[in-house]
C-alpha cells in the first residue's frame, strides 16, 4: 500500500482509529454479514471504507459504483437499514462505536455481496410510451417558458439510483406486484412526460392499468430517500393520481363525456399505439427460480 | 476455454455514453441492427458527470455568435493541433445536435423569450453553453437513453470488452466480452464496431473521472493496430475538489466562473491578471473593472479566469507552488461574494449539494477550495474527419476515445457538443462501411479462445500481486511523472515504472469467484491503463515543447515551426509501441482566414 | 441475421426477467438503529386523541354554543347550527326541538371525509395504524404476517380504499365548510353591545385562518387551480393560484394538517368552557 497524505480521524496515541463495517456477503445461494476493520480517515465516505476493505482485505467484495459525487446513482445500498447512496454518506454522521451494517438493496434480487439485480427497473422503462412532441414553431425550433420547463426539470433531475424503488414496500414486500407496478422512479418519469410542455400524450390509463399507480398508498418513503431531494410524492405521485381521477373516477368528468360525447381517441389507445411494451410483445417472466445471469 | 455466447449484429456500440448511445440511435434508426456494450448499468456512464453544458452556436443569447466563431475558439483553445476539419463539422453541426436532443425530450433552461439559454465558458467567445443547471450531462444521457430504449435497441450492460475481433485482412468483426456479473465470455460478431468508450482518467491519482474511465477502448485500438494521436495532450481541469481528502478530483465545473465565479489566493489576490499568456493578451481582461463589466456586454474582453482550461491549470499550479496556496494545498474558488445565494442554487445546484454534504461547505457564503484535477484526454483513436473510421477497417471512434477533434487543449462544453457531432458521424460511417462489405467478416476463434484464456490466467497463477496496490502504484507514478509539468528525465523514469508494473501486473493473482469479482475487473483493467499510460508517456517524451495540455518544464515555450506542425502517432509495431510524427495537412484558404480574422 | 438496410425486423427483446432470490439478511431483519418507531406512534398518539375527543364532543350535544353567556360562538363541530341547540346563533336552527340526534354526527361526515382522504392523512394513518408500512425500511405488516399467509397488497385499487380518489369532492364541500367557519368567525366579533373582541373571537379567527391554510394547501385543489396543465405560462390567474398553493400552501400541508386538527378541537374546548360557565371569556376591547 501506497501511504496517503491523509489524517487520522483523531490524533491520539498508539493505535491508529479504525472502524468496523459489517458487510453482508454472499449470493442467491444465502450469505452472511461479515465484520471487516480498517483505518478511519476523516472526512470519508462509506463508499471510501468499502473501498479500503476490497484493497486490503476483501479483493472479491462485490460493490457498484462509478462516479463518486452522487451523480451517477451507482452505490446504492442500506447502511444500518437506510438506504443510502455510499458515496454520499459521510462516515461521521455515523455512530462508529458499533459496526455499520452494508447491506444490498432489499427489493432486488442479490447477485453477490452488495450487487442486486435491478433488471426490474429497466424492464419498467421499456414500457412508459416515450416522449411526443408536438409540431416545433416556424423556424423549426421549440419555444418554451421557464416557468413551465421547471416542474419536468425537477423530474429530470433522477439519477436512477433506484432507492425510491427499493424503499417502496409495495415491491419491496411483496414482490409479486413488480409486474403490475412500475415504481416511484418511473411515476417521476412519467411525470416528467405528463408534465412537459411539447409533450402530447395522455398516458393516464396506462398509469391506471399497466403501471399501477393505484398501488402506491403515498407513504413517501421514496421521497425520504431521494439523494437528489425530489420531492417524489407531492409533485409526481399525487399530481398523476389526480390525473388519473380526471381520467377515470371523476364521476362529474364522466357523465360530461357521456353528454358531450366528444369524440376522442381514448387515451388507452394512444398510448397503446406508441408504447414500445405493445410492439415488442414483451415477455415478463416472473419468479424464476434463480437469479439471471447464469 | 469451454463456451461462449455469440451474439450477431450489423453495428456493435462499445460504450453507452453520449457518443456511444448518440452512434447507435443513429445507426438503428438507418435499419442496421445494433447493439450497445457497457461495463455499467445503462445510464451511469461518465457522461452523466459533464456539469456545466453544451457548447453550440445557436446564438439565442447572442445574436453575432456564430459557427465560424466558434471554429476559430475551439482552434485557438486547442493550440492549432486539431484535426481542421473535425473543429469545422463539429462547430457546423452542434446547433442542430442540440435542437435534436430538445426534440427528444431534452429540457435546457430557457431564456425570457422562451428560447434555449446559453452560458458563458472559458475560451468562448460569447455565451454558447445550453444547459440544464449544472447536471446538462444527465439530461443527455436520459434524453439518448430513453430514446434508444424506445428504439428497441439491445444493450448489453456491465459487460467489459477486452479484445477486438479481427479477420485475416486485419479488419475489425467484432469483439470479445466478459460478463460482468456473471464472469463468462461473450462473443459478438459484427460488421463495424464503433468506439465510443470515453476517458483514460483512472491511469491518474487525481482525477474527476469514474471508474470506467480506464481507457479501455484507446487500448482495444491500438491492440487491433489502430493510430492514436496527442496522446500526449491529457487536459487538466483547473478546478476540482481537494478537501476532503477522500474526494479530491472531484469536479468543480467550471460553470461556476462562466456564472461569475472568480479565484483567489491565500492573500485574497484575484491572481488570474498575472497569468494572461501573449497568445490571448489581446482577447483577455487586464483590469478587474473590465473584466467584470464583460458578462453584460461582450465588446469587453474577457476575464482571465475564463481563459482556457489548461492556461488556468497551470496558473493555479503555479501559485500553489510559490507557496501562495490554501491550507489544503489549492487556492480559492469564490462566487459567495459575486452572485446571489438565489442565483447560485438556481444555476449550480449540484455543486451546492456537493460541497454542503461532502465538504460542509456552503458555497453561498463560503470560498470553495479547488485545485488541478485529470480531466480529459485530448488524444484517442486517429480517425477520418468525416465517417470516424480509424485506420484499421471496420472500426469506428467518437467521442472521448478519438483524437484529434480538440487538439491540444479541449474548451469546456466541446466535448458534449463532440459525442453528438461525431456519435452521429460514426454511426453514419459505421453503416455504410457495413453496407458496403461484401462478406460478413469472420473472426478467428483462435483469437477468442487466447484472448479469454489470458483473462482467465489471472485466477490460478498464484502471483504476488494485488491488484489494487498496483494499481495506486500506477496512479501514483502517472499523478507524479506524467502530471500537469513533466521534464524528460520525469518521463523517462515513467517509463522504466511502467515496464515494471507491466511485470506486476502480469503478476496479479486473484482469488474468489469469477461472478462479479471487481479484483478480476481490475487486473484487466489494468491491461488497458498500462498500455494508454505508456502512449501517453512516450508521445510526451517526443514532443519537445509546451502546448496546451503538455507542459515540459525543461521546453517551456511552444515550437511553431516544428512541434506545431506535427501531431505525435502511436501505434504498435511488432509488439512495441511506437510513436511517429505526422505533419498535420494545410488549412484551406476559407478557414485560415477565419483565424487571422480579428476579434 | 439481418443484412442492414432492411428495416422490416420484428424486434426481438431481451427477455426480461422480473423476480428472482432476494437472498440478502432476511426480509423482515430490522437493521434500523434509530428509534424508528417514534413517528408512527407519535402520530397514531396524536390521532387518537383527537378522535377520543371528537367522540365525547359530538355526543355532547350541548354547551356547543354560548349564547346564553352573551357571546355569540358557535363550536365548528356543530356548525352550521342545525337544531334548537344553538337557539339565537345568527342563523338556523332549521329544525325543532324535536330533533334529538346530536347534530355534529351529521355535520362531521364532511370535514372527516376530507381528512380521511387527504393525502398526507392516508400518509399518517396508512403508516401508523395499517403499518404498510410503519416506517421507511421496515417490512409492512401485511408481508410478516406471523404463521400465516401474506396478505395480498392492493393498495389503492380495490374497494374500499379506491374512493380515496373522491378526495376532490370532499375538497369542494370543505370550501363550503371552510366558508362557514369564516362566517362564524366573523359572527364571534358581534357582541350585545356591537363590534368586539374576546378571546374567543380570537380562537374562532384563527380556526378559519388554520382551515382555509389547510383546505387550500390540498392536492386536489393544487391540481384543480393549475396543476392538471402542461404549461401554465400563457394562463396567468391560474398560473398565480398554482403557484402559490404549490409553494407556500402545499409544502406545509403537514404542518396545517395537524395544527389545524388540534385547533378545531381546542375551539370546541373553549367554547364549552365559556357556555358551561367554567371559564369567563375575557374582553379585550
Amino acid at each position: 500500500m501506497t501511504p496517503h497524505a491523509d489524517t487520522p480521524t483523531t490524533g491520539g496515541t498508539g493505535a491508529p482509529p479504525t472502524v468496523t463495517l459489517a458487510i453482508w456477503r454472499g449470493d442467491a445461494g444465502g450469505g452472511a454479514f461479515r465484520d471487516y476493520t480498517v483505518r478511519a480517515i476523516e472526512g470519508e465516505v462509506v463508499l471510501d471504507v468499502v473501498h479500503r476493505i476490497q484493497a486490503e482485505l476483501a479483493g472479491d467484495l462485490a460493490v457498484r459504483w462509478n462516479c463518486k459525487a452522487g451523480k451517477c446513482g451507482s452505490c446504492s445500498a442500506e447502511v444500518n437499514g437506510k438506504p443510502r447512496l455510499m458515496c454520499m454518506t459521510r462516515m461521521s454522521t455515523l455512530d462508529t462505536t458499533a459496526p455499520i451494517t452494508i447491506s444490498p438493496m432489499r427489493a432486488f434480487p442479490v447477485m453477490r455481496d452488495l450487487v442486486t439485480d435491478v433488471s426490474y427497473n429497466f424492464a419498467v422503462a421499456r414500457r412508459i410510451p416515450p416522449f411526443a412532441p408536438g409540431p416545433p414553431t416556424g423556424d423549426g425550433t421549440y419555444r418554451m417558458a421557464q416557468f413551465d420547463v421547471d416542474r419536468a426539470q425537477e423530474f429530470h433531475k433522477c439519477i436512477e439510483c433506484f432507492l425510491c424503488q427499493n424503499v417502496c414496500h409495495v415491491i419491496r414486500d411483496h414482490e409479486e406486484n413488480k409486474p403490475r407496478y412500475a415504481g416511484p422512479r418511473f411515476f417521476v418519469r412519467v411525470a416528467s412526460l405528463e408534465m412537459h410542455p411539447l409533450d402530447t400524450l395522455d398516458r393516464r390509463q396506462l398509469l391506471r392499468t399497466e403501471l399501477g399507480l393505484g398501488l402506491c398508498n403515498i407513504t413517501k418513503c421514496c421521497t425520504e430517500v431521494c439523494p437528489e431531494h425530489i420531492h417524489i410524492t407531492d409533485n409526481a405521485i399525487i399530481p398523476l393520481k389526480e390525473r388519473v381521477v380526471d381520467a377515470a373516477y371523476d364521476p362529474v368528468a364522466w357523465l360530461g363525456r357521456k353528454i358531450l360525447r366528444r369524440a376522442r381517441p381514448t387515451p388507452a389507445a394512444e398510448a397503446a399505439a406508441s408504447s414500445p411494451a405493445q410492439q415488442h410483445n414483451e415477455v415478463i417472466v416472473t419468479d424464476p427460480p434463480a437469479v439471471s445471469g447464469d | 476455454m469451454s463456451d461462449y455466447e455469440t451474439h450477431t449484429f450489423d453495428v456493435l456500440v462499445i460504450g453507452a455514453g453520449g457518443a456511444g448511445l448518440r452512434a447507435a440511435v443513429e445507426t438503428e434508426a438507418a435499419g442496421a441492427t445494433t447493439a450497445v456494450v457497457c461495463k455499467s448499468l445503462l445510464g451511469k456512464a461518465h457522461t452523466v458527470m459533464a456539469e456545466g453544458g453544451i457548447a453550440a452556436a445557436l446564438g439565442s443569447v447572442w445574436p453575432e455568435d456564430s459557427w465560424q466563431v466558434h471554429f476559430r475558439d475551439t482552434m485557438r483553445g486547442g493550440k492549432m493541433l486539431n484535426n481542421w476539419r473535425m473543429a469545422q463539422l463539429h462547430a457546423q453541426e452542434s446547433p442542430d445536435r442540440v435542437l435534436e436532443l430538445e426534440s427528444w425530450g431534452a429540457l435546457f433552461d430557457r431564456t425570457p423569450d422562451g428560447r434555449i439559454l446559453q452560458r458563458d465558458f472559458g475560451g468562448h467567445r460569447y455565451a454558447r453553453l445550453a444547459h440544464v443547471g449544472d447536471h446538462t450531462g444527465l439530461e443527455m444521457i436520459r434524453t439518448l437513453q430513453d430514446r434508444a430504449v424506445a428504439a428497441g435497441i439491445e444493450v448489453f450492460m456491465e459487460c467489459k470488452i477486452i479484445r477486438l475481433l479481427t479477420d485475416p485482412s486485419g479488419a475489425v468483426c467484432g469483439a470479445l466480452g466478459l460478463w460482468r456479473e456473471s464472469g463468462q465470455f461473450v462473443v459478438f460478431h459484427a460488421k463495424a464496431v464503433i468506439l465510443a468508450s470515453g476517458g483514460i482518467g483512472k491511469t491518474w491519482k487525481f482525477t474527476t473521472n469514474s471508474w470506467e474511465g480506464t481507457g479501455d477502448g484507446h487500448a482495444l485500438a491500438l491492440w487491433a493496430g489502430a493510430e492514436l494521436v496527442d496522446m500526449e495532450c491529457i487536459q487538466f481541469h483547473p478546478t476540482g475538489m481537494i478537501w476532503p481528502a477522500s474526494a479530491r478530483g472531484l469536479l468543480v465545473t467550471e460553470a461556476v466562473r462562466g456564472d461569475g465565479g472568480i479565484l483567489k489566493n491565500r492573500d485574497g489576490e484575484r491572481f488570474m491578471f498575472s497569468y494572461i499568456p501573449e497568445y490571448y493578451a489581446d482577447e483577455t481582461a487586464d483590469t478587474i473593472e473590465e473584466a467584470d463589466k464583460w458578462y453584460d456586454d461582450k465588446t469587453f474582453r474577457r476575464p482571465p479566469e475564463l481563459l482556457p482550461r489548461d492556461e488556468v491549470a497551470r496558473a493555479v499550479n503555479a501559485e500553489v507552488k510559490a507557496g501562495r496556496g490554501s491550507p489544503h494545498g489549492g487556492v480559492y474558488l469564490d462566487i459567495a461574494s459575486r452572485r446571489s445565494p438565489e442565483y447560485i442554487r438556481r444555476r449550480l445546484p449540484s455543486m451546492y449539494q456537493q460541497f454542503k454534504e461532502l465538504a460542509d461547505v456552503d458555497i453561498t457564503t463560503q470560498m470553495m477550495e479547488i485545485g488541478p484535477t485529470c480531466h480529459y484526454a485530448m488524444g484517442g483513436v486517429r480517425v477520418e474527419a468525416d465517417t470516424e473510421a480509424s485506420t484499421v477497417p471496420g472500426l469506428f471512434a467518437a467521442g472521448e476515445v478519438a483524437g484529434g477533434m480538440h487538439g491540444a487543449n479541449r474548451l469546456g462544453g466541446n466535448s458534449l457538443s463532440d459525442l453528438l457531432v461525431f456519435g452521429r458521424r460514426a454511426g453514419i460511417g459505421a453503416v455504410e462501411y457495413a453496407r458496403g462489405l461484401q462478406h460478413p467478416p469472420v473472426p478467428d476463434p483462435g483469437e477468442v479462445e487466447a484472448a479469454a484464456a489470458a483473462a482467465l490466467g489471472f485466477f490460478d497463477h498464484g502471483g504476488p500481486e494485488n491488484p489494487y496496490a498496483v494499481h495506486q502504484d500506477l496512479q501514483e507514478a502517472m499523478q507524479s511523472l506524467v502530471g500537469i509539468i513533466r521534464t524528460e528525465a520525469d518521463l523517462v523514469r515513467a517509463v522504466e515504472l511502467l515496464d515494471e508494473l507491466d511485470g506486476r501486473a502480469r503478476a496479479v493473482a486473484v482469488e474468489g469467484p469469477r461472478q462479479f469479482n471487481p479484483a478480476w475487473h481490475l487486473a484487466l483493467d489494468l491491461q488497458s491503463m498500462l498500455a494508454v499510460a505508456r502512449a501517453t508517456t512516450l508521445a510526451a517524451i517526443a514532443r519537445r515543447e509546451s502546448r496546451g495540455g503538455h507542459t515540459r518544464d525543461d521546453y517551456p515555450d511552444p515550437d511553431p515551426e516544428h512541434f506545431g506542425k506535427l501531431n505525435m502517432v502511436v501505434r504498435l509495431d511488432k509488439g512495441t509501441v511506437t510513436v511517429t510524427e505526422r505533419p498535420i495537412p494545410p488549412m484551406p484558404d476559407e478557414l485560415a482566414a477565419l483565424l487571422a480574422a480579428e476579434r | 441475421m439481418t443484412a442492414v438496410g432492411q428495416t422490416t425486423r420484428a424486434p426481438e427483446p431481451v427477455p426480461l426477467r422480473i423476480g428472482g432470490v432476494r437472498a440478502g439478511p432476511g426480509r423482515t431483519v430490522v437493521l434500523r438503529r434509530d428509534r424508528w418507531w417514534m413517528q408512527p406512534a407519535a402520530t397514531a398518539a396524536g390521532l387518537l386523541a383527537f378522535v377520543a375527543y371528537s367522540t365525547w364532543a359530538a355526543f355532547r350535544n350541548g354547551n356547543y354554543y354560548a349564547g346564553g353567556v352573551g357571546r355569540d360562538y358557535l363550536s365548528p363541530f356543530y356548525s352550521p347550527c342545525l337544531t334548537h341547540n344553538c337557539h339565537g346563533y345568527v342563523w338556523g336552527p332549521i329544525t325543532g326541538s324535536w330533533w334529538e340526534v346530536s347534530p355534529a354526527l351529521l355535520i362531521l361526515i364532511f370535514p372527516l371525509g376530507f381528512r380521511l382522504t387527504c393525502y398526507y392523512y392516508r400518509k399518517a394513518y396508512y403508516r401508523s395504524f395499517w403499518l404498510a408500512p410503519p416506517t421507511c425500511g421496515i417490512a409492512d405488516a401485511g408481508s410478516t404476517n406471523p404463521g400465516g399467509p401474506r396478505a395480498r397488497y392492493t393498495g389503492e385499487t380495490r374497494f374500499p380504499l379506491v374512493l380515496q380518489n373522491l378526495h376532490r369532492y370532499f375538497f369542494y364541500v370543505a370550501v363550503l365548510f371552510a366558508g362557514i367557519l369564516t362566517w362564524d368567525a366573523i359572527a364571534a366579533f358581534r357582541f350585545a353591545d356591537g363590534v368586539g373582541v374576546a378571546v374567543g373571537t380570537l380562537v374562532l379567527t384563527v380556526n378559519a385562518v388554520l382551515i382555509w391554510a389547510y383546505t387550500l394547501g390540498c392536492h386536489a385543489c393544487r391540481h384543480l387551480c393549475g396543476g392538471n396543465q402542461r404549461a401554465l405560462s400563457q394562463a396567468p390567474v391560474r398560473r398565480w393560484f398554482w403557484r402559490n398553493v404549490s409553494g407556500r400552501l402545499n409544502p406545509h400541508h403537514q404542518l396545517f394538517a395537524w395544527l389545524s386538527l388540534f385547533w378545531i378541537g381546542f375551539t370546541d374546548f373553549y367554547i364549552w368552557l365559556v357556555a358551561t360557565g367554567t371559564v369567563h371569556d375575557p374582553r379585550i376591547f
